[in-house]
């Protein structure tokens, strides 16, 4: 293979890896070639780096969340990734990878989504770039989260629904990945999370650590210290990733994810495979924390959140778990849904349900000790109102 | 007939050298059926059939919630089967079975063998009779610890090559092969298309300047045209898989008529 081992990592201690039908290996070497080449490239650079400033509206604001603040009993600052265009850390990573695909000369796009909120960023980029788009949604997921359908066929994609399994985000994934494999010489694969066959899970990093290293600038500019947590939701794990990785050289920054425990964690009904544990195993390409049975099948993950309705992780938080970088713990439908209104009323602002999983640990949790919280604000709610509003 | 006893040979990867060279026709007929579908004994059943019908070697595939390798035939009879409560260990059950008749290749991902452990699933694979594994996410990269633990236990690890597979990648796959090289036809998950010995051809010459071990096409083959054109393009074993499993879907008598559906494609390959 002509692509340098050492350039990007493929493993995170134990885990990550390439477990993918043979066809797929070339593509994944070109696109590490590809990655490589145009992440020092400073036309490459400058292109992205305009765009996500013009287009996309960066640096978003790091906002002191006053009266939350109060609630909490500690400052909360929110990092507004929902003031992005198209409403969430999404389209970093889309836009990213859609200018990487431009370069490879990859016209034909295809792309999964849960929450509709990658497919969304996706479509948007390829709009822009002239490139086609293909999202592959469930089925479950086209119903909860209709308004992100519609935009995405506003903006020239075409949606597939898969009909397999709970028909969510893990069988989206795999319809991608079985596309893939059919029009690998033509198409790229824009994944929406920091999983996959490797390199995906590093770029997926490095396209989201803006958030990250933006988030850092800002609050020691604004408060001059670092702040004691950094959390994020995590469905696959890339707006957590990204965030974190800003604030992997503090050892003093305390990194918490926080997944969907869905009915609960003793249930079999959640989408919690870092915080649950157990035996890792592979999914999507890579080695991580799933959700298995004893024999090895994939289970179906349970959220009232698509986009963490997911069996799966992101193996570089498998990793930072088990060296202990990262704690993660997991917050219920239920209360996730409380938070959701009562962010609403207390900022202003109507969170993704992603996100109201974490504003209820930093409202209701286990504080820590700490007195400075960040928290990745992913996305914004407007596509989970009908959702919401159904369950009253 | 091809079968090949195994007393005669004491490794699968033998057994499965002996299938190729005892072979009936011009290439090895290696029809694939998925375990635990329509149900367990239906499919033991049409295991039977398939070596009733000719097969010298038979693909054994284990159920899986994830299948990335297969198309919508494959993947609807993994789910069927799974929901009828098909086990791995129910797999091995017919694995058991069918390797008193011919040699068994048992066809399954990986996490299927890492959640089980790799030495205990190859161990349990070899007492069940088997005489390699395919692992269709599994490789070259992460293919060592499956591949010693094989190698150990004398079981073949079968490995894939594809269309996109560049030629020096290609002689790195083949040079570790076990038994044979999966050779797939097409970029692509399983499912039917059509193929000519012109298409094939390529493939076929490429793959074998590649290995020192028998080339078998497969993903797509679904005829005896088809069969017959791998096997005039110089493939040395034919594997045929949703064509079988479709028919196992339809039919009212799956054995009966997979059998017939195997006696057709074996007729091909003699002529
Ligand atoms: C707003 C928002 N936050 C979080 C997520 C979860 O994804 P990830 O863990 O990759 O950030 C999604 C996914 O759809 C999302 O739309």
């Amino acid at each position: 293979m002509s692509t340098s081992e050492a350039a990007v990592e493929h493993r995170y201690g134990p885990y990550g890896g390439q477990y993918v039908p043979e066809t797929l290996m070339p593509a994944l070497g070109e696109l590490e070639t590809a990655w490589v080449a145009a992440r020092t490239d400073p036309g490459y650079r400058e292109e992205l780096t305009v765009l996500l400033r013009d287009y996309v509206g960066r640096p978003s604001p790091l906002y002191l969340a006053e009266r939350l603040s109060e609630v909490a009993g500690r400052e909360v600052w929110l990092k507004r990734e929902d003031l992005n265009h198209t409403g969430s850390h999404k389209i970093n990573n889309a836009l990213g990878q859609a200018l990487l695909a431009k370069r490879m000369g990859k016209q034909r796009i295809i792309a999964e989504t849960g929450a509709g909120q990658h497919g969304v960023a996706s479509a948007t980029a390829c709009a822009l770039l002239d490139l086609e788009c293909i999202v592959y949604m469930g089925a479950e997921d086209i119903r909860r989260q209709k308004p992100n359908v519609q935009r995405m066929e506003l903006l020239g994609a075409t949606v597939v629904s898969v009909e397999a399994g709970a028909k969510t985000l893990a069988e989206a994934v795999s319809a991608a990945i079985r596309d893939w494999v059919t029009n690998v010489a033509t198409t790229h694969y824009i994944i929406g999370s920091a999983v996959g066959p490797a390199p995906y899970p590093a770029i997926v990093r490095e396209m989201q650590r803006v958030i990250g290293d933006e988030a850092r600038a800002q609050i020691l500019e604004r408060r001059g210290r670092l702040p004691d947590r950094v959390l994020a939701c995590v469905g696959g794990g890339s707006n957590a990733i990204g965030t974190f990785a800003g604030f992997y050289g503090d050892p003093s920054v305390k990194l918490v994810g926080i997944e969907a425990a869905g009915d609960g964690i003793d249930t079999e009904r959640h989408g919690a495979p870092l915080t649950v544990g157990g035996k890792p195993g592979v999914l999507h390409g890579a080695l991580s924390a799933i959700m298995q049975s004893p024999d090895g099948q994939i289970l179906e993950a349970h959220s009232v959140s698509a986009g963490l309705d997911y069996p799966g992780s992101g193996p570089e938080h498998a990793w930072l778990r088990d060296e202990g970088r990262a704690t993660y713990i997991a917050v219920g439908d239920t209360d996730a849904l409380a938070a959701f209104r009562e962010v609403s009323r207390l900022e202003g602002i109507i969170p993704a349900l992603e996100t109201a999983h974490a504003f209820h640990h930093i409202l209701h949790g286990d504080g820590g000790g700490s007195e400075l919280d960040l928290l990745c604000l992913s996305g914004r709610g407007d596509k989970d109102l009908a959702e919401v509003l159904a369950r009253g | 007939m091809a079968s090949t006893d195994a007393t005669t040979t004491n490794t699968g990867a033998e057994r499965i050298a002996a299938a190729f060279a005892n072979k009936a026709g011009r290439a090895a007929l290696m029809p694939y059926l998925m375990g635990g579908f329509p149900d367990l004994e239906t499919s033991r059943a049409i295991g039977l059939a398939y070596a009733d019908g000719g097969a010298d070697l038979v693909e054994l595939g284990v159920p899986y919630s994830d299948p990335l390798a297969d198309g919508p035939v494959v993947h609807d009879a993994g789910t069927k089967a799974l929901a009828a409560g098909t086990t791995t260990e129910d797999v091995l059950d017919v694995c058991r079975t069918l390797s008193e008749r011919l040699p068994v290749v048992i066809m399954l991902y990986s996490n299927l063998v890492l959640a089980r452990g790799v030495e205990a699933f190859v161990a349990a694979a070899a007492q069940a009779g088997a005489s390699g594994l395919i692992v269709p996410d599994l490789p070259l990269e992460e293919a060592d610890e499956i591949l010693a633990a094989c190698d150990a236990a004398g079981l073949a690890l079968v490995p894939l090559a594809a269309p996109t597979t560049p030629d020096e990648r290609l002689r790195a796959i083949g040079s570790r092969a076990r038994g044979f090289l999966y050779t797939v036809s097409v970029a692509g998950t399983t499912g039917e298309r059509t193929g000519t010995k012109e298409s094939f051809a390529p493939i076929l010459d490429r793959a074998r300047a590649a290995t020192h071990v028998p080339v078998a096409l497969g993903f797509g083959i679904a005829t005896p045209e088809a069969a017959a054109a791998a096997a005039d393009a110089g493939a040395d074993g034919v594997i045929v898989g949703s064509r079988l499993v479709r028919e196992a879907a339809e039919a009212d008598d799956p054995a009966t008529a997979v059998r017939a559906v195997v006696a057709d494609l074996a007729a091909a390959l003699r002529t």
